[in-house]
């Protein structure tokens, strides 16, 4: 038992999330490469069949406590099982769901919580980090001086199906004593209704700060409905007001996979690409020639959106007739 | 009618609502007799619910809060268009306005978020688009002529050019630049620029209220130009100009200053048998506010442009001192947004309408700030095929030989 | 009602950010800071806060350049009160600069007791853990981060608190306190203050200054074996040209994948 990977499988309203599948194929390799076992921790309540979907790991550790019946920022339970049986790391999903259990829990033990990581590989018997850092402007490599380390990682480091296996682990039931809980969970906001679904979309145009005005969006909607699609946004266009929540692309909106994803004035800040990685064709258009977002998109543009969005609205209505 | 104080005392520029009345220019503004000509000529004067013969009575019965409560002045361009009209020659926009304007920025619950980005963006980046200062003399590697850059090398210069931000960092600004380097270049004036260190001269910060924001960047200017030997300032920025003339003097500035525009007028004799391509534009010119209005350069920008082969000058309906505004000054550049929100018709697109009816082909301007605003308004009209616009310097290095 | 927001500064990357010569931290020779952006949203949280339930605002920030220019902004703002910490040892990772918050809070001049504890959810330089929930575990206070709302009860007991997952949807939370509350984002933007007003503050108001508690930074959480750009592993492939020539390959381009 010392020594395991272990993976933070997060759950969210009843199922095992996307981005826990891919932590578990990110894990299975790197318990591979360490050659120890691959544990998925989970937390629920009454959920213990949802260890199905974690046919990943070598075994789930399964605690049930009705304070897991909702999303709860609680890390008592992890650090428990965390000081029980010293696993070599712990990879968490670097969500808003689980992020707030790693950050708590790595202080509680006082180890690290490595923040951002895309990729994580065992090197000489050491985890190294492939780090996100300052806004995705630059990378770092890091390792962890302590073990157990959390490790928060991206969605994206893996495919989801690559850590989908559909067959039920041995489940390791294990006791948790949980404090009084200092944080209680109401209920949930769901977003405004009555508005275009853009998870549903085929295209999406993509406004970033780049727009500059919420009157510049009405080139990007030109855009889109010459294009069928719908307009969507990064997080400071929402903020701004500009578009409505639901119409927010990224980590902390909606998670689309359109077969056009064209993007005015977003620099690709992971929180947004995290919205959008797969996108069938990502086309960006941003002044910036080395903004980071270019690494992501398969075609680019080197422009001023308000330029090139009319052109591009031109050209797509002669072309359709 | 005023057409600007020629100079401005450091007294002037240290007042305040409160110190006003005691002042000459405070009596000037008290000898107001309502007659109501500035809302009148004022291009936002039905949207604007204290024009300026309104605050004057107010400010008499001691209403300032209610005035410096109300949003309505956000509104206002500085165009001066209200000064020049102004039977009684009262300073309204030179020395009323950005007083209550500045009470105004101070009293909002919300600053318009667009303005606010533009006002942090200058105190902290020395430019409204939040370009990296170390971007700024960027354009100087796509100079077709050599740009002597002072910090690199800090000889003695006639010229200081002064070259401001959107003509520093906006493409369509760098086109001017451009055009104006090869003109000052063919014309074998000794020219030199701050480049990086030059930081925005603040004139429309200053006017949108940021009288702090101004002081700054006036202190910063003002210590960065005593680093340099120079005769005097030519600046691409028409605010700029007006910045240089009128606010900089009380702060110890003793050099000339021109703009561009003028400048190049002065040297028409010399540049006219250089301009050999024919253009064949009619052409139809707006007279920037602070070149015209508060400083009388109307008949220069037109010589330049007739002085170019195969141009035909057309004027539009409002002309000269009747000018309308782009919209740009006092904050406008930044409040789009805010006035699109409120109901207002965009000033650039009021005046584009009234351009395009002229039938030319080219809007020619000579305010950095007014190629984006009309290029904007052309685009949002539909007119982008019938009419182009271009600043003076641009069509006359379009028409200068190789 | 009292609230401590906890500021702190982080590289600004307006500018190219460059790797110094060893290949593993930031070339600071044209670096430029800038307050972190999620901790002038918890500001603009607390300022809302005091507007609405009245009571005291204190900022307190670890000393760094620029510091003291914010500390004054907050001033200006409304906050109440500025205490910087000095004597700071040079280049402290989230987890020790946190630790080190933690502990001038426990023992400093009057600055607890506190209801509320705001502070950004993240910045762009963490890498060995968040501010947030390390200065919660050391205070034993309740912790939420990615939040996005805050009321407070009329008992001062307690908070009702937004939390923002993915897909638009929000979670409400009761929280007891005293809480550490990581901000992802205030009700409303960060507000303008004129300069003149912060110059004012510069004149008027002063920065309390506390020394680091001298217990030094700590080993060591992580180890950075290399920074540097990022591996271009695929790059957009460019569209040059003119706009309309831009536009022309772009619809050639839907056309080969049958959108258009």
């Amino acid at each position: 038992m010392a020594g395991n990977i272990w993976v933070l499988a997060e759950t969210w309203r009843g199922q095992v999330t996307e981005t826990a599948l891919e932590l578990m194929a990110l894990g299975r390799e790197v318990a591979g490469q360490l050659g120890v076992p691959l544990e998925a921790v989970l937390l629920g309540h009454n959920a213990r069949p949802l260890a199905s979907s974690l046919g990943a790991a070598d075994t789930v550790l399964y605690a049930d406590h009705a304070a897991f019946a909702e999303p709860t920022p609680e890390a008592g339970a992890l650090v428990q099982l965390i000081k029980e049986r010293r696993p070599h790391a712990v990879l968490v999903p670097w969500t808003n769901l689980s992020m707030d259990i790693g950050a708590l829990a790595a202080a509680h033990l006082e180890v690290p919580f490595v923040n951002g990581c895309k990729d994580l590989k065992a090197e000489g018997g050491a985890l190294v980090a492939q780090c996100v850092v300052y806004g995705g402007k630059l990378e770092a490599a890091v390792t962890a001086t302590t073990t157990p380390a959390l490790f928060g990682v991206l969605p994206g480091s893996r495919s989801a199906d690559a850590g989908r296996v559909d067959k039920m682990p041995p489940v390791v039931d294990v006791a948790v004593i949980m404090p009084e809980p200092k944080v209680r969970f109401s209920r949930y906001l769901e977003p405004e209704t009555g508005d275009v679904d853009i998870t549903q979309q085929d295209v999406l145009v993509a406004v970033g700060r780049g727009i500059q005005t919420k009157d510049n969006i009405d080139l990007a909607e030109a855009l889109a409905v010459t294009l069928g699609g719908a307009v969507c946004g990064s997080r400071p266009v929402i903020d701004q007001g500009w578009l409505s929540l639901s119409r927010q692309v990224g980590k902390s909106g909606m998670q689309v996979k359109p077969k056009l994803y064209l993007m005015l004035g977003i620099s690709g800040a992971p929180e947004h690409i995290e919205g959008m990685k797969d996108a069938q064709l990502i086309v960006a258009v941003n002044t910036d020639a080395a903004a980071p977002i270019f690494n992501i998109a398969h075609y680019g543009i080197v422009g001023d959106a308000l330029e090139i969005a009319p052109a591009l609205t031109e050209a797509v209505k002669s072309k359709k007739g | 009618m005023s057409n600007g104080t020629a100079t401005m005392d450091r007294a002037t520029s240290e007042l305040t609502l409160d110190n006003l009345w005691g002042t000459p220019e405070g009596q000037k503004i008290l000898s107001c007799m309502q007659c109501g000509t500035c809302v009148g000529t004022c291009p936002y004067g039905d949207v604007i619910d204290y024009p300026p013969r309104r605050i004057i009575g107010m400010l008499k019965a001691g209403q300032i809060e209610t005035i410096v409560k109300n949003d309505g002045l956000l509104n206002c361009v500085n165009c001066y268009a209200c000064m020049t009209k102004c039977p009684r020659g009262i300073p309204l926009t030179e020395v009323l306005l950005p007083l209550v304007k500045e009470q105004v920025l101070a009293n909002l619950r919300e600053v318009p978020a667009e303005l606010q980005k533009a006002l942090q963006n200058t105190f902290r980046y020395g430019n409204p688009m939040g370009e990296s200062p170390r971007k700024r003399a960027d354009w100087v590697k796509t100079s077709d002529v050599p740009v002597r850059i002072l910090h690199q090398d800090p000889k003695p210069t006639d010229v200081l050019w002064f070259v401001e931000c959107y003509t520093s960092y906006h493409p369509r600004g760098q086109d001017n630049t451009r055009a104006t380097a090869r003109l000052l270049h063919a014309l074998g004036v000794d020219f030199a620029i701050l480049g990086n260190e030059e930081k925005c001269a603040g004139e429309c910060v200053r006017l949108a209220g940021e009288r702090g924001l101004f002081d700054t960047l006036s202190d910063y200017t003002m210590k960065l130009l005593q680093k340099y030997r120079f005769k005097r300032i030519v600046t691409s920025g028409a605010h700029a100009y007006d910045c240089f003339k009128y606010q900089y003097p009380p702060r110890g500035f003793r050099q000339e200053v021109h703009h561009t525009t003028p400048f190049l007028a002065q040297h028409i004799r010399e540049l006219k048998p250089r301009l050999s391509k024919k253009l064949n534009y009619t052409v139809v010119y707006h007279d920037a506010c602070a070149l015209g209005r508060h400083n009388g350069f109307y008949d220069e920008p037109r010589t330049l442009l007739q002085a170019i082969p195969g141009v035909k000058l057309v004027e539009m309906l409002h002309n000269r001192d009747n000018a309308i505004c782009c919209g740009g000054g006092g904050g406008g550049m930044w409040l789009d947004t805010y006035y699109k929100a409120k109901g207002c018709e965009r000033l650039s697109d009021r005046r584009v309408k009234e351009a395009v009816e002229t039938g030319a082909d080219v809007l020619a301007v000579s305010c950095p700030y007014e190629v984006s605003r009309f290029e904007d308004a052309l685009k949002v009209l539909g007119y982008e095929k019938r009419m182009i616009v271009r600043d003076v310097v641009e069509l006359l290095a379009e028409s200068l030989e190789a | 009602m009292s609230v401590l927001v906890l500021l702190k500064m982080v590289p600004d990357v307006v500018e190219e950010l460059e790797v110094s010569a060893d290949g593993k931290s930031l070339d600071t020779s044209f670096l430029r800071t800038i307050l972190n952006e999620r901790d002038d949203h918890a500001l603009e949280q607390a300022l809302l806060l005091k507007e609405r339930h009245g009571g005291k605002i204190t900022v307190i920030a670890l000393d760094a350049p620029d510091m003291d220019d914010v500390l004054f902004t907050a001033l200006a703002k409304g906050a109440d009160r500025a205490v910087k910490v000095t004597d700071v040892p040079e280049g402290l990772t989230t987890h020790a600069a946190a630790r080190l918050c933690a502990q001038v809070i426990a023992t400093g001049p009057g600055l607890l007791p506190v209801d509320l504890v705001l502070t950004g959810v993240q910045a762009l330089d963490d890498l060995d853990g968040l501010s947030a929930p390390l200065l919660a575990q050391q205070l034993d206070f309740a912790y939420l981060g990615v939040v996005t709302g805050v009321a407070v009860d009329a008992s001062g007991q307690g908070a009702t608190v937004i939390k923002e997952y993915a897909g638009g949807v929000r979670g409400e939370f009761a929280v007891r306190l005293p809480a550490v509350l990581g901000a992802q984002a205030a009700e409303k933007p960060p507000r303008y203050v004129p300069v003149a007003k912060v110059r004012a503050a510069m004149k008027a108001q002063a920065i309390e200054t506390v020394p680091a508690p001298g217990s030094g930074a700590g080993a060591a959480l992580v180890e950075v074996q290399q920074m540097a750009k990022p591996v271009v592993s695929s790059h957009a492939e460019m569209l040059e040209g003119s706009p309309e020539e831009v536009a022309g390959k772009f619809c050639e381009l839907l056309a080969k994948r049958g959108l258009l």
